[in-house]
């Protein structure tokens, strides 16, 4: 266990001291408390930062599971980096904020830091795992505290609701993801991830590497909220606006990013990466946007964009994909894809993550958080609009903020692969700008409508609750934070060129990089009138055109039919699956002990009969049979009458009498048989049976004492012909086909010798065989005790027993 | 005999599924007593008829019919005794209790679920 690995269980640990801590320093608000770790971590942190600044890599194992190769591996490089320091640096912040959010009595304080705990912990060890199972056990604890944490005021319909979503979603893909990791296991014959992509080009001729890469990416694509996989995210935002703005923007989301770009070096030699990644991508970052547009609640709209953000970046990261098929190139504009990805990254977490915290204090001052209500308030909250300024111009890609920066690089990614005749896509590359573009402009407009439509226009006092005024400066500290990062990342991104991307993006496309040499990772602010430059501003005008007139045309969402939403289609999916698998269960759980016993029977019949016949084991050979005799004929005669009067029998005393009359005739058989013991016991224990049964007859209730002739049934008759078809086929087949000679020999020569004894049955169950008889009193025993508590005991309705009746 | 002997357990074994399908309690246990002598017949039939004497020493027979299976058959009659006691008990309980020994009005209702 090395320092890594505390560090990824330091959050599970302290998570078991929280309960204490609330009940033991109640006057002060646990998350001071809790407010320590994360920026512990974060320190230890950037320690490493020097490590994979050069390139190198940390890893360190601890044994968990040898046997089978599953160990808790830790694995440092730049990508791990870069994700590890946004979810303590982020994690704090959201700490911070959320010390003053939520209240220190009227919220159960415990139990949402345990579990903001534990999915800090789950996140960290995600990104740090290099083992797949152990990085699969923490994504699927991350899948777990964010159920936990969406439903954290459970007691509202809506977080169940949306809790309840965002599991089945998450764990559907995770387990599919399990599969994918499986079959790459398989593949490569180890678990480790750099192992694997140390194989990469071997993989990629296994036939089953086009299913590994499918099952991953779907585990990437449900957690990341991808199309169309996204409808749980905004459900998600009824979660407390902490949770939201850490779990739901900056880390958990993300955690599929970080999936993409950590298999990229095994999965991207393929063709198939580059297309479903970047179309996936793309067409989600089109679609949420166009969908942010029209909602009206503030939270909607962020989850939205946040949809759209995560496939911007998705997108680059396929494109960046392409980099390694094209390596030769002097242009290698790929890498600036990948480069890209992971600015925009680091963007957006900083501005969304801000922008969650904006929305949560106007909600926490005005009691809304419906955009139709507010308006005016930037007299009243000056520093929160400054703030949303600042994170919504960055979201829309203006300058001087750090989200025009990887908006620009994004659109260079995406004009460049016109230029290259990439995989016969000379046609269609088009379709990428002309995407991205439009993406962009639905971006422009509802980053302006969180700043205006909320903080400009009028002011409507009689529909808010509050009396809105500016938050307590503790809850403006983290958004303060993030937004002065925003600015600073805007005006000097070469900060983080060599300290953070160009590690993580030697991380995702190892072999761009030309050995001892540094990848050039420079993002200038201004690079002349380039073609980037024009859609910006095509984007700015666009979006201010339709911004304007947004009344207008704001209608063609009514178009939109409501009925063939995903959402609907998720539950009506839900539904039909629920109802689906009821009716089934009830058609053929009926309750009827009859129906039951005709499925067993059929089985029967089906499975004895198709082996019969399938391996042709019918035997007929009667070569060895004893002779057929008189009194043996009389008998069958007698028995078979009795059997066919029980059947017949309108009355039921004439079908007890008859059973009797069976057993009778079958110790007359025994007789014949050379059976003398078996004779004895049936005739007795015949007379007793057909006591009780006489008993019960009886007894019968007065009021149901119908001797009806029963229904003939024709399905009854049937089954129970095959049932005696079959029993009869494999009686002849199996005396037809002796193969060894019976054991018997042994008992008949020691029966004396051994034992002592000349009657070989009463030897055999004494003695040889002994413990069978010793179980059968058992039987017996247990059968008297049982009768004996159904008749005497009986259980009250008061509950209690009554042993006189 | 023992073709004949397998045809005859088939017939029971016919006639008990039959009965046990059927609506009544007391049918169905008649028909488990029904299915428990095939299976009688049939483990009898398939360790050889009428093979030799009846398997005591004193015989001083050349040959015995074989032993195992009657002692096998002697275990299940009472086990299958017992058994067929508890379950008329249980009837006989279910009437007191129920009203009926009708099968189609004993189920779970939905509210049981």
């Amino acid at each position: 266990m090395s320092l890594l690995h505390w560090a990824v269980l330091a959050p599970f640990i302290m998570a078991v001291f929280v309960p204490v801590l609330r009940k033991k320093a109640a006057l002060i608000h646990t998350g001071w408390f809790v407010l320590i770790l994360p920026i512990v971590l974060f320190g230890t942190f950037l320690q490493y930062l020097p490590v994979t600044m050069n390139n190198n890599t940390v890893m360190q194992t601890a044994p968990w599971i040898p046997s089978l190769g599953i160990d808790f591996t830790v694995y440092m490089d730049g990508l791990s980096l870069l994700f590890a320091l946004l979810i303590t640096g982020i994690g704090a912040l959201v700490v911070l904020y959320s010390i003053y959010y939520l209240s220190k009595t009227k919220e159960s304080l415990h139990h949402f830091y345990v579990y903001l705990l534990m999915f800090m912990g789950a996140m960290l060890g995600v990104v740090l795992s290099d083992n797949v199972i152990t990085l699969y056990m923490f994504w699927e604890f991350t899948s777990i505290s964010s159920f936990l944490l969406i439903a954290y005021w459970y007691d509202r319909d809506r977080s169940r609701y949306g809790a309840l979503k965002s599991m089945l979603v998450t764990v559907f893909g995770g387990l599919i993801m399990l599969g994918g990791f499986l079959v790459l296991s398989i593949m490569g014959n180890t678990f480790s991830i750099r192992e694997l992509a140390a194989r990469a080009p071997e993989l990629n001729e296994h036939p089953l590497f086009l299913l590994a890469m499918i099952l991953v990416l779907l585990g990437a694509f449900t957690k990341s909220a991808q199309f169309p996989f996204y409808i749980w995210l905004p459900d998600a935002m009824e979660a407390p606006t902490p949770v939201s703005a850490y779990l739901h923007s900056a880390t958990m989301v993300k955690a599929g990013i970080y999936l993409v770009a950590r298999f990229s070096p095994i999965f991207a030699f393929s063709g198939y990466w580059f297309w479903i990644v970047g179309a996936v991508g793309l067409f989600t970052m089109v679609w949420a946007s166009f969908n942010a547009v029209k909602q009206t609640d503030l939270k909607s709209i962020l989850a939205f964009s946040t949809v759209s953000q995560l496939g911007l970046i998705m997108s680059l990261l396929g494109i960046g994909a392409a980099s390694l098929h094209f390596e030769t190139l002097d242009d290698n504009i790929f890498t600036a894809a990948v480069i890209a990805a992971v600015f925009h990254l680091i963007n957006h977490a900083t501005f969304k993550g801000s922008l969650f915290m904006v929305v949560g204090i106007i909600d926490h001052e005005t009691g809304t958080r419906d955009i139709r209500k507010l308006g005016g308030l930037m007299s009243f909250m000056p520093i929160t609009f400054t703030l949303s300024v600042i994170g919504a111009f960055s979201m829309a890609g203006l300058p001087p903020f750090n989200g025009f920066l990887s908006k620009e690089m994004f659109f260079l990614s995406m004009v460049q692969l016109i230029e290259l005749n990439l995989f016969n896509i000379e046609t269609w590359a088009i379709l990428f700008p002309v995407l991205a573009w439009v993406g962009s402009v639905f971006t422009f407009i509802y980053s302006m409508i969180i700043v205006f439509n909320v903080f400009t226009g009028k002011f409507q006092p009689e529909k808010i609750e509050k009396k809105p005024q500016e938050a307590p400066i503790g809850m403006l500290i983290s958004p303060i934070v993030l937004a002065s990062l925003v600015v600073v990342f805007g005006l000097f991104p070469n900060l983080l060129s060599y300290s953070l991307i160009q590690p993580a993006a030697a991380a995702i496309v190892p072999s761009i990089i030309p050995a001892g040499e540094q990848l050039d990772v420079h993002i200038s602010f201004w690079h002349g009138i380039t073609a980037e430059l024009l859609m910006t501003i095509g984007v700015i005008a666009a979006g201010i055109l339709l911004f304007k007139f947004m009344p207008k045309w704001g209608r063609v969402y009514d178009h939109f039919p409501g009925k063939v939403t995903l959402n609907q289609f998720y539950n009506s999916g839900l539904y039909a699956a629920e109802r689906g698998s009821n009716a089934i269960t009830n058609a053929y759980m009926t309750g009827f002990i009859r129906s039951y016993l005709v499925y067993i029977f059929t089985f029967f019949i089906a499975a004895l009969g198709f082996t019969m016949w399938a391996k042709d084991a019918f035997r007929y050979d009667a070569s060895a049979a004893a002779p057929i005799g008189l009194y043996e004929v009389c008998l069958i005669v007698v028995l078979l009458a009795a059997t066919l009067t029980i059947l017949m029998a309108k009355s039921r005393l004439t079908s007890i009498i008859s059973l009797g009359a069976v057993g009778y005739t079958v110790s007359l058989f025994f007789v014949i048989f050379r059976a003398p013991d078996l004779a004895l016991t049936q005739l007795v224990i015949e007379t007793v049976s057909t006591a009780l049964f006489l008993l019960c007859f009886y007894h019968l209730p007065k009021l149901s004492r119908h001797e009806e002739k029963r229904r003939f049934q024709a399905g009854n008759a049937i089954i129970a012909a095959g049932v005696g078809v079959i029993v009869t086929l494999l009686g002849i087949s199996a005396h037809s086909s002796k193969f060894f000679p019976s054991i018997n020999e042994y008992y008949v020569e020691n029966t004396y010798e051994k034992a002592g004894g000349e009657n070989m049955v009463n030897v055999i169950l004494v003695d040889f065989r002994g413990f069978d008889t010793l179980f059968e009193i058992s039987v017996l025993s247990v059968a008297a005790l049982g009768i004996y508590g159904l008749i005497k005991l009986r259980l009250e309705k008061g509950g209690e027993t009554n042993e006189n009746e | 005999m023992e073709i004949l002997m397998c045809i005859v357990a088939g017939l029971l074994f016919a006639a008990a599924v039959y009965l046990m399908l059927s609506k009544s309690l007391l049918r169905i246990i008649i028909g488990t007593g029904l299915l428990s002598h095939g299976t009688h017949l049939m483990l009898l039939t398939m360790g050889g008829l009428k093979a030799g004497a009846v398997p005591v020493l004193g015989e001083h027979a050349a040959t015995y019919t074989d032993p195992i299976p009657q002692a096998l058959i002697l275990t299940a009659i009472v086990i299958s005794f017992g058994v067929t006691a508890v379950f008329l008990v249980i009837a006989y309980r279910a009437y007191q209790e129920l009203g009926t020994d009708n099968m189609e009005q004993m189920r779970g209702m939905d509210t049981d679920d």
